[in-house]
């Protein structure tokens, strides 16, 4: 097993004001990690900073093997502009950007492809609709589909089960655990304590700086979590002096 | 009147896509602004050598640009946002155009510049809103892909692509270049009128980007006759007339139209769709 990102003495933040501090840790390669923590904890954060959208403010996020472009994010759902007229074929069909690029065609293999990834994540017979006319989770149905076809090493999601029903819940579990036994990388956001752990082995937790990081049993403790509150909660109004104060 | 009618075809088949896409962006009203920045362009333009097509064409060319890379670049590089950073530009550069036009010129120019002359397009003229429109249509086709992309998911674009920045700054000189067009014919107010009005109308027809764009396009086309032929029997303001039939064009498809018009969206579904 090889780290394949490491964070060293990292800060990360928005307007000089960090809101992911000193964190020193390892993600290894084939690990699939729960990032979980209290709101305003950093977890975004430090997803944005994996993706390279967000530059460190201190410290460095050494990625060690691929490229930046070979990581697929999943962000929140809210900043797709779901009025945009573009059918769900189309929004999948993006996830091949890496291998079609602004101006290739889509052949026919690239076609078996999509469908294939449309009907992995159950949305067959819809693939004329405009995204528009989805719900909530047939539209997460959709993200993840481009997802597959980004055939990403890294997989970052943040929240990928926010406000979706149970059925469809289960069935992207299902689809990140493919991934997993394919070797890949991932790295989710979540909030619910009981999915992660049932489904993910290690757990990341976050308060601004790390609370813990681990097999998810000995890092999902009462204890831990009470910590992560109040660490928070220490910072909340004078986040620069955080490390400090909750040391 | 037959260079007229060509004259507006042609602007009408490059400036609508453009401004479907300013319509899915959320950008109806950069549009306007636009407009209006080129103003001072123009006016210097004009200035400099007179009525002359080559002289204000640059001169809108060069201001449109410097509006839209000043707000980009404030923008990214400040906090303000882009459409405020936009705003500010785009006033300021009206107020220089029209301090220019009424320090320099006589009423009679304002209103040329402001309202164009359609009916006075001469061959060179044509040839440059022709050449205008098939250049603007060219760079949509290759650009299509991230524009879309960049209209529906930025972030995703981001995420895959270097492509982001180019898109949004090529795209900006597409609605110049189709506004300077457009200021031929119709006028710098009026310019934005044929790019948005059939656009917004079309959102009642068609519900994929293409199909936007060839209602779109139509409905550009017949504005473009009905207001030429109103003006030339009842002795109208050709720009005018052309946006008023668009307009209407707007008007009707608000009522009748089927997606989401007044009509389809309060009467009971006889066949729901499944």
């Amino acid at each position: 097993m090889t780290a394949v990102i490491k964070f060293q003495n990292l800060t990360l933040g928005y307007d000089r004001l960090p809101a992911v501090q000193e964190l020193d840790a390892e993600v290894q390669e084939g690990s699939l990690t729960a990032v979980v923590g209290p709101n305003g904890a950093g977890k975004s954060t430090l997803l944005k900073g994996v993706t390279g959208a967000l530059s460190p403010l201190d410290g460095g996020i050494l990625i060690d093997g691929f490229r930046r472009d070979e990581i697929a994010y999943l962000p929140q759902q809210s900043q797709i502009d779901g009025s945009f007229p573009i059918s769900v074929i189309d929004l999948v069909a993006m996830g091949l950007w890496h291998e079609i690029g602004a101006f290739g065609r889509l052949s026919r293999k690239f076609r078996v492809r999509v469908d294939a990834a449309i009907a992995a994540v159950g949305l067959t017979g819809l693939e004329k609709r405009t995204i528009g006319s989805l719900s909530g989770g047939q539209m997460q149905r959709a993200l993840f589909a481009r997802l597959l076809l980004q055939d990403a090493r890294l997989v970052l999601l943040d929240e990928p089960f926010a406000a979706i029903d149970a059925k469809t819940m289960a069935d992207l579990i299902d689809l990140i655990k493919r991934w997993h036994s394919e070797g890949r990388t991932i790295l989710a956001v979540l909030h619910d304590y009981a999915t992660v752990g049932t489904h993910f082995p290690l757990t990341m937790m976050l308060a601004r700086e790390l609370v813990a990081h681990g097999p998810t049993a000995q890092v999902l403790t009462a204890e831990n979590q009470f910590r992560a509150r109040q660490m928070c909660e220490a910072c909340a109004g004078t986040p620069h002096v955080c490390g400090k104060s909750a040391a | 009147m037959r260079r007229a009618l060509l004259g507006c075809i042609a602007v009408s088949v490059g400036a609508t896509p453009v401004g479907v896409f300013l319509i899915l962006r959320h950008m109806s009203l950069t549009g306007d602004a636009m407009a209006h920045a080129i103003l001072p362009g123009a006016a210097v333009g004009y200035l400099v050598s007179g009525l002359s097509l080559g002289a204000m064409t640059i001169g809108g060319l060069v201001a449109g640009m410097v509006v839209a890379l000043a707000s980009g670049f404030v923008a990214r590089v400040t906090s303000l946002r882009e459409d405020a950073s936009l705003a500010a530009f785009y006033l300021i550069s009206l107020a220089i155009g029209v301090l220019i036009v009424s320090t320099y010129g006589n009423n009679v120019d304002l209103m040329h510049v402001l309202f164009g002359t359609v009916l006075a397009l001469d061959d060179t003229a044509l040839t440059l809103l022709c050449s205008f429109a098939s250049v603007s249509l060219l760079v949509l086709a290759i650009l299509f892909r991230p524009l879309v992309l960049e209209c529906a998911d930025p972030q995703f674009l981001r995420s895959v692509s270097k492509l982001s920045a180019i898109t949004h700054f090529v795209f900006l000189a597409l609605v110049v270049m189709n506004l300077v067009a457009g200021f031929h014919a119709l006028g710098t107010l009026m310019a934005v009128g044929i790019m948005i009005l059939p656009g917004a109308a079309a959102k009642f027809w068609a519900e994929t980007i293409a199909g936007l764009i060839a209602v779109a396009a139509l409905i550009a086309m017949l504005s473009s006759v009905i207001g030429l032929l109103l003006s030339f029997h009842y002795s109208l303001p050709s720009g005018p007339a052309i946006i008023l039939a668009a307009g209407i064009g707007y008007g009707l498809s608000l009522i009748f139209g089927p997606v989401g018009g007044a009509i389809a969206q309060n009467l009971p579904r006889r066949n729901l769709k499944t």
